[in-house]
């Protein structure tokens, strides 16, 4: 037998298999496919979601009852209720339901089912809940204080100092999503109020319907025709498991999947001159950030806090290995976000840094610190260049680097130094960021405000707290706006926080496909308005 | 005739009537054997959850906040830390988890928010596939070119297969997965891209086995049949070359061994033919130590086909259990791991199986 027939055999086998099939090429007209890591679901119950692929999925499936609606992000409108009024004293909202609504299952929906979603998430007492706790709610009043009079009309009461407005942008998040009563609670295990069912079920109204979710495999979603905005045009939609993005970017070039949703930059700029491909570029609010711990005895130091600010190089970074995935941004409220602010005082100043330091004591630097970041791309390189600027000012660092998983309970037990980490809002108002990043009530250990990066890093302001509570309470927006320009300048100043990038996603689709809206936050990706 | 190094052995001779203590032994050996296979999964079982377990309490990862997420109140992670009953003593939890699974309950897996039992059902399958076609590659491959290159030792035929042994070594399989992918996938179109199946037939086949493969043939849904392996070769041909290269390696250092033996020579003193000479002697007590290489290949294929799993999106176990351990979802890791361990005994049992219908010593 000749030398090169066991390698022919082999390449022969694979060949043999090619032949098996007719390797289908291109996507359905009326299904769009799109390749995603999607092995961040973990639920999706909207009273319990929380992550970024979770919250996007089901903001397909779900009309909330506030939205920003894909064709005018900035405006909040009514989702499932079609209008409200306030009461003089700012403390009761009355929802008026749309017409004629239909959910999923062709149960009509009610100012019953209404309540009964808002009541569940605080009974349920999942994570997002203190979403709606903030309202004052709690699972022995909630039953009082949402309620469904007719048919047609629910009516919130505020048990908390909260502005109205702020009150009516919490009901546009996850956990304002409307659900088929009827239909969660046929499925009710020992009172769980159908949570076990529905975290891998779907009982929305919105312009899609869960058809199958398998974990780390698939998500598929078949549109709902009766949708009240009319039927989307992409009858299916496949979120395709694909975790390596370069085989994200060979599925996008063969035009296997429409959309590419988690490319790399590099990958990115390999696809410059493929016309088959475009780039959509979407500004998002999620924010990377530096935090130094308080309680330690030397970042405590306000100089050698604001010293941290001039080490970092924004424009250098953003304008290498961060290209096109970041930009600067240096306010704890994203910019194209109401209540924004953009002015980035901040920039590479090691000499500023350097008098600084002096300044609180250190000359020279002659100190150790230790940066904790995440393992994944892009926070080891931002923590090295701080640490190259740290080595600079004679400050000497150690990274270590982490799972999630491993950071976030340090970082939640005050057991940090420095850490690089991400912050993304939970929902479209500047108090969503405001809470975690400047208000803490409590500096104590015991207090134990974990969901506040403000808490975590032992930051206490009686002056941030006020302003932080007084604009939460405005109900006057201009006044509001005005609160949040003044405390994120104040927190530029005085926070234990170097805010330094806010993110811009990338995301390759086919020449063919239009109508992708993708807003600030991860709940704001529309398919409905896709076509191809 | 030669018949290899083998050692005749002389039984009971016939006529002479067993000794009782003998029929006795005989009788404790025929439940021996299934006591040894007992004792050695229950050993494995307890080991493997024992230490997985405690490794999964010790870590620095926390598996409430898998669940709450990191911003979750503190009244909110404290209800799910007594839930999960992380405030009992390591070892109660221990006890109570190991009770729940001799009961069948792994309990459920965060990720997923499904019994973890029902994960790998779904999951383990998936590799299984693609470990045993990858396997049946290396095999069919690797054995043969072990066997030539030890015959044509030091001639360009070795130099080829001591060169692929080295490349299926050495050259990472996320790189080689990555470039068979734009080669065989985004150039010439001979296979489909990443995936078990085209996502369009998902839900057409009921899961009866779990493989694919088995299902789609039995339901004749043969179009899936031919999907589903057109996306099986490249995934299981690059896990393959691992093994080729392997089997290879250690046939033709097998091989060399025997080759060099008296018996070979006595062999072709005689007169055999070259292949009788090489095949039926030679190989045959190859095979002994072979069925252990390749036993340990397949294991290794079971636990070590993650990266490949991740290239090719292929839902396996691997994925299942690596994706587990970073969210410290501790259920699906000592789930997963449980079933990769029993996996390997078993496949450990059946060499030694293998080995005693192969070599009649082993039989006493």
């Amino acid at each position: 037998m000749s030398k090169l027939k066991y390698l022919a055999m082999f390449v022969g086998l694979v060949i043999a298999a090619g032949q098996t099939a007719p390797v289908q090429a291109g996507t359905p007209g009326d299904t769009l496919v799109m390749a995603k890591n999607i092995d961040d679901i973990i639920t999706l119950d909207p009273a319990e979601v929380f992550e970024f692929t979770g919250g996007e999925v089901i903001a397909n499936i779900y009309d909330r009852v506030m939205m920003f609606e894909a064709e005018d992000l900035t405006t909040l409108v009514g989702g499932a209720a079609e209008s409200y009024t306030i009461s003089d004293d700012g403390k009761t909202i009355t929802l008026k339901l749309r017409p004629n609504q239909k959910f999923h299952s062709g149960n009509m929906m009610t100012a019953a089912d209404m309540a009964f979603s808002l009541q569940r998430v605080i009974k349920l007492n999942k994570t997002p809940s203190f979403i709606f706790t903030q309202f004052g709610w709690n699972a022995d009043n909630v039953d009082s204080l949402v309620t469904a009079p007719d048919d047609s009309t629910v009516v919130v009461k505020l048990n908390s100092d909260l502005s109205p407005a702020l009150a009516l942008n919490a009901l546009s998040a996850g956990v304002g999503a409307v659900i088929d009563m009827k239909l969660v609670m046929s499925h009710e295990i020992d009172g769980d109020l159908g949570y076990e069912w529905l975290k891998n079920h779907s009982a929305g109204s919105g312009p899609y319907s869960l058809k199958t979710y398998k974990a780390n495999e698939v998500v598929i979603l078949d549109y709902n025709p009766d949708y009240r905005k009319g039927a989307p045009a992409m009858k299916r939609v496949i979120l395709r498991h694909i975790p390596e993005a370069s085989a994200q970017r060979l599925l996008i070039e063969k035009g296997d999947v429409d959309m590419a949703r988690d490319l790399t930059p590099d990958l990115i700029k390999g696809l410059e001159g493929n016309k088959d491909v475009i780039i959509s570029d979407d500004p998002k609010a999620a924010l990377i950030y530096m935090a130094a711990n308080q309680a330690h005895p030397i970042l405590g130091n306000p100089k050698v806090n604001e010293a941290l600010r001039y080490i970092v190089d924004y424009e250098g970074m953003v304008n290498s290995f961060l290209a096109g995935q970041f930009k600067t941004h240096q306010a704890f409220w994203p910019s194209g976000l109401w209540a924004s602010y953009d002015k980035t005082p901040f920039t590479l100043d090691l000499d500023k840094a350097r008098a600084l330091l002096a300044e609180g004591g250190y000359p020279g630097g002659g100190f150790k610190i230790r940066i904790d970041t995440l393992t994944k791309s892009p926070y080891p390189e931002i923590a090295q260049a701080v640490q190259q600027a740290l080595s600079k000012i004679g400050v000497e660092s150690e990274i270590t680097l982490a799972e999630g998983k491993t950071l976030w309970p340090m970082y939640r037990a005050r057991k940090h130094e420095l850490i690089l980490a991400q912050w993304s809002p939970d929902y479209v108002d500047p108090h969503s960021n405001a809470d975690a990043f400047a208000h803490n009530p409590d500096n104590a250990l015991e207090a134990k405000l974990t969901g506040k990066v403000a808490w975590r890093t032992s930051f206490f302001s009686p002056e941030i707290n006020g302003m932080t509570e007084a604009a939460a309470s405005e109900a006057d927006l201009n006044k509001r706006e005005k609160i949040y320009m003044k405390l994120q300048k104040r927190m530029q100043e005085i926070g234990p926080f170097t805010i330094m990038f806010q993110k811009s996603e990338q995301t390759a689709l086919r020449s063919n496909v239009t109508g992708y809206v993708s807003g600030a936050n991860f709940d704001l990706v529309f398919y409905r308005t896709i076509k191809k | 005739m030669v018949e290899g190094n083998f050692t005749t052995v002389s039984g009971t001779s016939e006529g002479s009537s067993p000794h009782p203590l003998a029929a006795k032994l005989s009788f404790l050996k025929m439940f021996a054997a299934p006591a040894n296979i007992l004792f050695t999964i229950v050993v494995t079982f307890v080991g493997l959850t024992a230490i997985t377990f405690i490794i999964g309490r010790v870590m620095p990862a926390d598996p409430v906040l898998a669940i709450v997420g990191d911003r979750a109140s503190t009244e909110v992670y404290e209800a799910m830390y007594f839930k999960l009953g992380l405030d009992k003593p390591l070892l109660q939890q221990y006890w109570i988890y190991l009770t729940n699974v001799v009961q069948g309950d792994f309990g459920k897996s965060i990720m997923t928010s499904r019994p973890v039992l029902d994960d790998i059902i779904t999951y383990f399958p998936a590799t299984l596939e693609l470990a045993t076609v990858a396997t049946f590659i290396g095999i069919f491959l690797g054995i043969p070119m072990g066997v030539i290159a030890a015959v044509r030792q030091g001639r360009m035929t070795d130099h080829i297969v001591r060169v692929i042994g080295l490349f299926g070594y050495s050259v990472p399989i996320f790189w080689l997965g990555l470039v068979s992918l734009l080669i065989f996938y985004a150039k010439l179109d001979w296979v489909p891209g990443p995936g078990r199946i085209e996502v369009y037939y998902d839900g057409i086949v009921d899961p009866v086995t779990g493989f694919i493969l088995i299902d789609s043939a039995m339901q004749g849904e043969w179009e899936i049949f031919d999907n589903a392996l057109s996306h099986l070769i490249l995934p299981s041909a690059m896990l393959a070359t691992y093994a080729l290269a392997y089997i290879a390696r250690m046939t033709r250092s097998f091989m060399l061994d025997q080759l060099s033996q008296e018996y070979v020579i006595t062999a072709r003193v005689k007169g055999l033919s070259e292949f009788t000479v090489i095949w039926r002697h030679a190989f045959r007590n190859v095979l002994i130590q072979l069925i252990t290489i390749i036993g340990l290949t397949y294991a290794s294929l079971l636990e070590g086909s993650v990266l490949t799993e991740t290239i090719f999106a292929w839902p396996g176990i691997g994925q299942y259990i690596t994706k587990s351990l970073f969210n410290a979802d501790m259920n699906a890791v000592i789930g997963g791991t449980v079933v990769v361990g029993i996996g390997f005994v078993g496949i450990n049992m059946l060499s030694d199986v293998l080995y005693r219908m192969v070599d009649p010593r082993a039989r006493r």
